[in-house]
């Protein structure tokens, strides 16, 4: 494999964008130069059908929420803001999402640190179901946890309509995102470093902790990038789920929805602005750390 | 050195049995049991759902959104990766980042921003189109928009690892041999990346068949005329009757078979990164 113009391509995100729908910016550098050349005239046309093509169906219409946000001016956004329903749903979907990005650090890495050093039969089997989550409709991802977790569970429980839903919810959707940015990264430590670390006398721990975990970090983090942004964007595995309950368990796509139902565009688009503000922050983020990977890595 | 071999097989297999349970709980046995609540009451239930003509109209119109949505992003993604990997300009940086936003937006505001440009009451652009006889929200414009915005990256993303793999010596070659544009890229650049595409096109017909947030709201959801198969799914699933839940379960059942087959389709046939080609 050639590496172009000085810069590794870094591993992160890969992977996770390839199965189906992961985000983030991370996974593409661009060559600086070598292979680039200015723009003709021919492709100079391209790029202004292309742009007219990405400002009407992206960037308008995401400035419109911006700017329907601010129509009420500071005052009304904060007022929509701090209504005491949006504020629950703000502070649920948070907290769920921050919870969900801690498990996913230790379940995600075990995962990926299985399927890359473990081999047993059926380990492709994994590979595909890691990626199921994201594959799958999000409403049909509902019914599928209402089957184990709801009324008519084998397991016993019912979690449907609860705060609990929530969380499963998202730990669904969010599955993949670490597993596949650090699998790859994984892949290419070099065995002998630890066995070096092995032959003098570190533990099986010492050796995860010193020498396999700081190369895995800026993955890890990656992923929890992901996962968070996706987590706190989910509807609609929560539609058949959750029960949508406000001040138990409504999230802020759902405050979003009934605020559209209810015609009340302004306080939409405020609750819409921050969760655009965090993918930005997130997509941001993620571009930061492939620069980084890529001049350290 | 014994003992240490012992207690590294046995964290290995307890981590292996952790990893299979939780995948187990998490993914596996749910996903068994929507199959297993599907053909519950037998094949002939299925089978009859899959002839109401709700359900027939909700496949079509959402296989035909996911078509167009697919065309647009096909064509959209070449174009974009090739001029963001081959040229330069000015803003390319941004550009880079920015494509990858809709798949970082959540769907519900990806529905509310479109119904503020395209609604053809309140929206900037939709009360013109609407007097040009387009009407975009609640109608299947509304639709494609909706499923062609959340779909957009994955093209690109698979495109343009390859397009900077591949280099540009054998286009120069073609092109300095007198291949005109056009040529050049149906000869040398279009067989190149071909997987690749193949790949891009299969994920975001995946992505596009099962997108509900933002098609929820653009849409409307009016049975036969702007339902598509999530939307049935969701409304059948609400309302009481045995026969509503065997539709719930019967296009669900559908749509996850098609995104597990995509799936399967992109896992064994992709080029293995880690093997030398």
């Amino acid at each position: 494999m050639t590496q172009h113009a000085g810069v590794v391509e870094p591993p992160l995100l890969d992977r996770a964008a390839t199965a189906g729908a992961a985000t983030s910016s991370g996974g593409r550098r661009l060559p600086r130069g070598r292979n680039a050349t200015s723009l003709t005239p021919a492709s100079g046309l391209g790029l202004g059908v292309a742009l007219l093509w990405f400002s009407l169906l992206v960037l308008i219409p995401l400035t419109a929420v911006l700017i329907q946000a601010s129509e009420g001016g500071w005052s009304a956004y904060w007022d929509a803001l701090r209504s005491p329903q949006t504020l629950a749903a703000l502070r649920l979907t948070v907290g769920q999402a921050i919870l969900v990005t801690v498990v996913n650090v230790f379940t995600g890495t075990a995962i990926a640190w299985v399927l890359v050093r473990d081999h047993f039969p059926g380990k492709q089997v994994l590979e595909v179901v890691i990626d199921i989550p994201l594959a799958l409709p999000t409403i049909v991802a509902g019914l599928v946890l209402l089957s184990l977790y709801g009324p008519s569970s084998p397991l016993g429980v019912n979690w449907a309509n609860t705060p609990v839903a929530v969380f499963l919810a998202f730990l669904f959707v969010t599955l993949p995102f670490i597993v596949r940015t650090v699998q790859p990264v994984l892949l290419e430590i070099e065995p002998e470093v630890e066995e070096a670390a092995a032959s003098l006398g570190a533990t099986q721990f010492t050796i995860f902790r010193r020498v396999i975990l700081p190369s895995l970090t800026p993955a890890i983090a990656s992923g929890a990038a992901l996962s968070f942004c996706r987590a706190i964007s989910e509807y609609g595995s929560l539609v058949l789920l959750s029960g949508n309950l406000p001040y138990s368990t409504e999230v802020a796509s759902v405050r979003i929805l009934s605020y559209i139902e209810g015609d009340k565009l302004t306080e939409a688009a405020a609750v819409a602005s921050i969760l655009l503000i965090v993918a930005l922050v997130v997509i941001v983020i993620l571009d930061v750390i492939s620069r980084r990977v890529a001049r350290y890595g | 050195m014994a003992d240490t071999a012992v207690s590294r097989s046995a964290s290995r297999w307890a981590l292996r049995v952790l990893v299979v349970g939780y995948l187990s709980l998490l993914v596996i046995w749910p996903v068994t049991l929507v199959a297993r609540e599907t053909f519950a009451h037998g094949l002939a239930p299925v089978i009859d759902a899959l002839r109401q003509p709700e359900v027939i109209f909700a496949f079509q119109l959402t296989l035909s959104a996911a078509f167009w949505a697919v065309v647009i992003n096909t064509i959209f993604g070449v174009g974009i990766s090739l001029l963001l990997v081959r040229y330069t300009f000015p803003g390319r940086r941004t550009l880079n980042a920015l494509v990858d936003l809709p798949l970082a937006v959540s769907p519900v505001v990806v529905g509310l921003a479109l119904v503020l440009v395209y609604s053809g009451r309140t929206g900037w652009l939709g009360g013109s189109l609407e007097q040009a006889g387009l009407q975009v929200i609640y109608a299947p414009p509304g639709i494609i928009l909706a499923t062609a915005f959340v779909s957009m990256p994955l093209v690109i993303r698979e495109i343009v690892p390859v397009l900077q793999e591949i280099g540009t010596e054998q286009e120069q070659a073609a092109s300095s041999l007198g291949a005109s544009g056009l040529q050049t890229f149906a000869r040398i650049t279009l067989p190149a990346i071909r997987w690749a595409l193949l790949y891009g096109v299969v994920l975001s017909l995946a992505r596009s068949l099962g997108e509900f947030g933002a098609v929820k709201i653009v849409s409307g959801g009016v049975a036969m005329r702007t339902q598509t198969a999530t939307l049935l799914v969701e409304e059948r699933y609400q309302q009481f009757g045995v026969e509503n839940s065997i539709i719930a379960y019967t296009a669900a059942f559908i749509l996850a078979l098609i995104a597990v087959l995509a799936l399967v389709v992109v896992t064994c046939f992709r080029p293995d990164k880690e093997t030398p080609r």
